[in-house]
């Protein structure tokens, strides 16, 4: 290898190992934050490592309940709107991936799904139509609006549509309905898309904040990541308040900034978990819409 | 009695009532309320019942003095961030293309695609942290470095920086491993080729690497034009303050703030009207961009 070569690829090297460093070091100093003592982390002594190390933050972010009330409202969104997401799509997609041939009315209905990712009403006549629904502050208002995304209909009736003719085919003539053969043989078929687009769909759920604000009456109807807007960017300053003997004892060593910082780590934990085993899926994930060969 | 042809395109029909059921309420529904943006919308009388007032919202939002400076926000935002995000990742994919060792490059896409799937909710409450001029780690290194605190979020003349910038650490990862899926389809007799003409590294990149790249390139680039008037609400709610209004103010939070917290619903609707109509055109525009200079079909 010439010079220039070694000297490029140690440069090469060196750069993206900082732009890594770049992108992990805010969530290493969270972390530090969170066990640390409240007067190092005032004092600016907290870079990637903890000072004083203690474990309050979370011990008190425990015997806390607003945190899990709020992660049980998410679980429960994640669960219902997840299912209910997936199972329209797939029924939605299986009839758009049939030709106007085979299916008379199917671009028409396509065009139906499209246009809403064209144009939509705007965020007020949004709010107004669920209100008249009747589901406001209620886990529906967090899973029904959502339910259809256009999105992934469009990426499974494209799968679908690159599944073997000759398999439907078979399966006509051997006398199975069109539920049959979505069921026995599609679905089968499409599992790892499936699999990509549901773990994409839970994402999105765990992540969806604004809807909980401004669709839930109060607080204590929020999923997890409304009720950390309010404690982690509003300033909410009632962390503090109805506390009793059992959480006094940790003030000593904690503070706003602190339990902050504690709590922030504990709603990405799960997705830092779940990423390194999933890798697999959510690199496909984006492949799946975007490159065509 | 239903013909042979029918009972077998029932179960279609059928398969699409769920979806289009939902659709229908909640897609299609909040359209018919669209004429709130013409109308003195009183909650009381609702939809059916507010006057009518023609395009006077239209009027009253055009002659608030901060409109257009909303108006330029999110157009400059939205631009800067549509171009930085084509540009970076290129460059990116091109240098992770130039490494070697499999597990290094598997790492860095690994870490570099991770903050894609947090929420502006924590990404919003880490930075709130680290960018504090008083307690920040960003400003402590600076004030380190013998420069003076620099208040990210609350100067408006940094806020579109930080904005911009911030927005790449979150969604670089992904538009960056695009790119490299679309590097790795080029064709190695191309490169085989090159080397025996005496070509180097840097001009094989330009003459090989790149074109294999132009097609997702251009599709990226036309789907990306619909997003012109998407400054991203998530991002600017979680970031902003009144300070850094003046230049970081965009459509969508002005039309929550007029909206939900001044109630003044039809100026709100007038606004979000305003800016569905543009994004539709450019939307429309952009796929029709894409079929044609990059074959890309919707459905």
């Amino acid at each position: 290898m010439s010079t220039s070569r070694i000297a490029f690829n140690m440069a090469n090297y060196s750069f993206l190992t900082i732009m890594c460093l770049l992108a992990l070091f805010p969530f290493l100093n969270v972390l530090a934050l969170s066990l640390s003592n409240k007067t190092a982390a005032a004092a600016g002594l907290v870079k990637l490592w903890p000072v004083d190390f203690t474990l309050s933050s979370y011990q008190f972010v425990f015997l806390r309940h607003e945190f899990f009330t709020a992660l049980g409202i998410t679980l429960e969104r994640v669960l219902l709107g997840t299912a209910l997401s997936m199972l329209i799509s797939v029924l939605a997609a299986y009839p758009l991936s049939k030709e106007e041939r085979a299916f008379p009315g199917r671009t028409l209905y396509a065009w139906a799904f499209v246009f809403t990712i064209l144009f939509n009403g705007g965020l007020i006549p949004w709010y107004m139509t669920i209100k008249m629904t009747g589901i406001l502050d209620s886990i529906w208002a967090l899973v029904l609006p959502g339910a259809v995304q256009v999105f992934n209909c469009l990426l499974l009736l494209n799968f679908f549509r690159g599944l073997p003719k000759a398999l439907e085919e078979a399966a006509f003539v051997d006398g199975a309905s069109h539920w049959t053969t979505l069921g026995r043989i599609f679905v089968p078929l499409s599992a790892p898309v499936l699999a990509t687009v549901t773990l994409f769909t839970v994402v999105g759920h765990w992540n969806s904040w604004f809807d909980g604000i401004v669709l839930m009456n109060s607080p204590s109807h929020y999923p997890l990541q409304s009720y950390l807007q309010t404690v982690v960017v509003k300033m909410n300053t009632s962390t503090f308040a109805n506390i009793d003997p059992v959480q006094a004892k940790l003030l000593g060593e904690i503070s706003d900034r602190t339990v902050k910082a504690a709590q922030i780590f504990m709603a990405t934990l799960p997705v830092l978990c779940v990423y390194p085993f999933l890798q697999k899926y959510f690199m496909s994930g984006i492949v799946l819409g975007s490159v065509k060969e | 009695m239903l013909s042979h042809r029918w009972k077998r395109l029932l179960p279609l029909h059928l398969m699409l009532l769920p979806a289009l059921a939902l659709l229908l309420i909640y897609g299609y529904g909040p359209i018919t309320g669209i004429v709130i943006a013409f109308q003195k919308f009183m909650p009381s009388k609702g939809m059916f019942g507010s006057p009518f007032i023609g395009l006077d919202n239209f009027k009253y939002v055009w002659n608030l003095p901060d409109t257009k400076q909303v108006l330029a926000n999110t157009v400059i935002i939205a631009l800067c961030k549509i171009v930085l995000n084509l540009i970076v990742p290129i460059v990116l994919a091109l240098l992770l293309n130039e490494i070697r060792l499999k597990l290094f490059k598997r790492t860095v896409q690994t870490i570099i695609y991770l903050p894609y799937f947090l929420s502006w909710v924590l990404l919003g409450g880490i930075l709130i942290d680290i960018l504090s001029p008083s307690q920040g780690i960003v400003n402590d290194l600076l004030r380190a470095f013998g420069f003076k605190p620099v208040f990210f979020l609350g100067d408006p003349s940094w806020f579109r920086f930080t904005v911009v910038f911030t927005d790449l650490w979150k969604e670089a990862g992904f538009n960056t491993i695009v790119f490299l899926a679309a590097v790795t389809n080029a064709n190695p007799s191309l490169y085989e080729a090159a080397v025996i003409d005496g070509a180097n590294r840097w001009k094989q990149t330009l003459s090989i690497t790149l074109p294999s790249m132009l097609p997702v390139i251009i599709l990226l680039a036309t789907l990306s034009l619909g997003n012109v008037l998407n400054a991203g609400f998530d991002q600017i709610f979680n970031l902003y303050s009144p300070q850094v209004y003046s230049s970081g103010d965009i459509l969508d939070t002005f039309v929550y703030r007029i909206g939900l917290i001044d109630t003044q619903y039809g100026v709100a609707t007038a606004v979000g009207l305003f800016k569905s109509v543009i994004s539709c055109l450019f939307i429309s525009v952009s796929y029709a961009l894409a079929y044609r200079l990059a074959g890309y079909r919707i459905f």
